[in-house]
């Protein structure tokens, strides 16, 4: 299924807006994402492997936090997957 | 949808030429005598007059809102003329909420402006922003922007909200009691070091614009009571694509702010929140870009060198190696003529300094932030004589060569 990377984050996808992942459920692709793109991985989750608090994942249009199965969600490969991260401004950049 | 404005008001009259002035709205029965009435009796905060506060003020204004209150402690900059199309050639250098007075009063001379030259923080916050009917904030740093929405919570205010990052942008609107607030989606900011660097900084000009006109719609919508505000939806803009998405967004339950157990009933320290140092008192987005580290002679190991001390050493042909930090596009607007290995490459590329690991070794990039970074990264390879530029390239062009263009 496609995954649609934000722009912080393309960085670390090698300037791709869309990447293709394949995975039985919505957490199968998601780890699959950070096999394929490892320095993806401390951007999304903690060091726990927690989905971390400021990045959203959104299947199609809903939220995974309130899909009934959540990460075990059975994905399609029509379906997307957006990544919606916290911005703010031009102003993220810190020394 | 009910009106944003108290009702409880008796709406104020229009004269012959504000009826004229308005006749495009007045014609538009979603608008008419009674919505215009409104507009005029609405007052708005613009928390921030940037690159969205711009385009947002302005069209409130020339919509015929009535008042219009203005927060910002910034003075305007040649830089933010690619954006902030609120200030002018003109007004560079005079108080932000200044130049903006000028320029919404030149377009609406019966536009009342309400100016607060401060930043907002906790202290003051919840006494700014209660007078007003709709808050749309338009700020450009975390702190802010939960600060904006945990006082907007508090107060039961909406929240025409707006961000942007390079070609994106996101809108919404918070702080409604049956939608959600902008913590339901984000409980917590980013850690700072997981932000993204100064070199991806940058902003389309055009993209605050069509963000903070989206703003300024919403606002628009909340005071007149039509059409379906964007509450409990995330737009999403995508400039380069030219694509909109809006998402779902739900209330969360267990939301800290406006959940049905609060933990946080008060304000809170955003910059502790957030796990910065206060902003410093100069603008948000060019200082933070720019904010050169201290000028100290040892920063975590790494000795502080003076563009005046690193000219000295190269007149006296001094055997130093100077090394640029920066992002390709950044040494084609200027450079010293030094190597490039931006930032992000200097542990991968270490080997091509192979024969400088003892020498002396100047990195710099455009303001010392990165080269920071980087000679500490050389410093952990095993370079023995690494110092970084203070107030990088920006710094040499201000007292060594002002023929060089800053940026």
């Amino acid at each position: 299924m496609n995954i649609h990377i934000p722009t912080p984050l393309r960085a670390y996808t090698g300037g791709l807006e869309t990447v293709s992942v394949a995975g039985s459920t919505v957490g199968d692709v998601f780890q699959q994402l950070t096999v394929q793109y490892p320095e993806l991985k401390p951007h999304l989750f903690t060091p726990e492997g927690k989905l971390r608090s400021f990045v959203n994942v959104y299947l199609n249009d809903d939220d995974i936090r309130y899909l009934p199965n959540k990460e075990e969600t059975a994905a399609n490969e029509t379906d997307e997957l957006t990544i919606i991260p916290s911005i703010a401004g031009g102003a993220s950049c810190r020394p | 949808m009910p009106t944003a404005i108290e009702e409880t008001v008796e709406l104020p009259k229009l004269s012959n030429d504000e009826i004229a002035r308005y006749s495009r709205h007045l014609i538009l029965p979603e608008v008419g005598m009674e919505g215009q009435q409104k507009l005029k009796a609405a007052k708005v905060l613009c928390v921030g007059t940037g690159g969205l506060g711009a385009p947002l003020a302005l069209y409130l204004a020339a919509a015929g809102v009535g008042t219009i209150g203005l927060v910002d402690f910034d003075t305007v900059d040649a830089s933010n003329l690619q954006r902030q199309i609120i200030h002018s050639t003109a007004t560079v250098g005079k108080l932000k909420v200044d130049s903006a007075e000028i320029m919404l009063k030149g377009l609406n001379p019966t536009v009342k402006v309400i100016k607060h030259n401060t930043m907002l923080t906790s202290a003051n916050a919840l006494e700014i922003l209660k007078d007003y009917d709709v808050i749309a904030d338009g700020t450009d740093n975390f702190q802010t922007r939960y600060l904006v929405n945990d006082a907007c919570v508090l107060l039961g205010k909406p929240n025409a909200y707006g961000s942007i990052f390079r070609f994106e942008g996101q809108a919404s609107v918070f702080g409604t009691k049956e939608g959600p607030c902008y913590r339901c989606l984000y409980p917590e900011p980013p850690p700072p070091g997981l932000v993204p660097s100064c070199a991806e900084g940058g902003v389309l000009g055009i993209l605050p614009g069509l963000v903070g006109v989206i703003q300024a719609t919403e606002t628009i919508k909340l005071i007149l009571g039509i059409g379906e505000p964007l509450i409990g939806r995330l737009l999403l803009v995508d400039a380069l694509g030219m694509s909109f998405r809006t998402l779902k967004l739900r209330k969360n339950p267990e939301c800290p702010v406006c959940g049905p157990n609060p933990t946080v009933t008060e304000l809170i320290d955003y910059d502790q929140f957030c796990g910065i140092t206060p902003p410093s008192e100069v603008g948000p987005l060019e200082v933070a870009r720019d904010k050169a580290v201290s000028d100290l002679p040892v920063v975590d190991g790494i000795p502080q060198i003076s563009v005046q001390e690193l000219k000295r050493k190269l007149d006296a042909r001094e055997d130093v190696f100077v090394l640029d930090v920066r992002e390709p596009h950044e040494y084609k607007i200027v450079n010293l003529g030094a190597p490039l290995i931006p930032v992000g490459e200097i542990a991968l590329r270490t080997a091509e300094l192979a024969d400088k690991k003892n020498s002396e070794i100047v990195v710099h990039c455009k303001s010392g932030a990165r080269s920071q970074r980087a000679a500490l990264a050389l410093k952990q390879a095993g370079f023995t004589n690494v110092s970084n530029l203070s107030g990088g390239i920006l710094a040499w062009a201000d007292k060594i060569d002002p023929t060089l263009p800053k940026y």
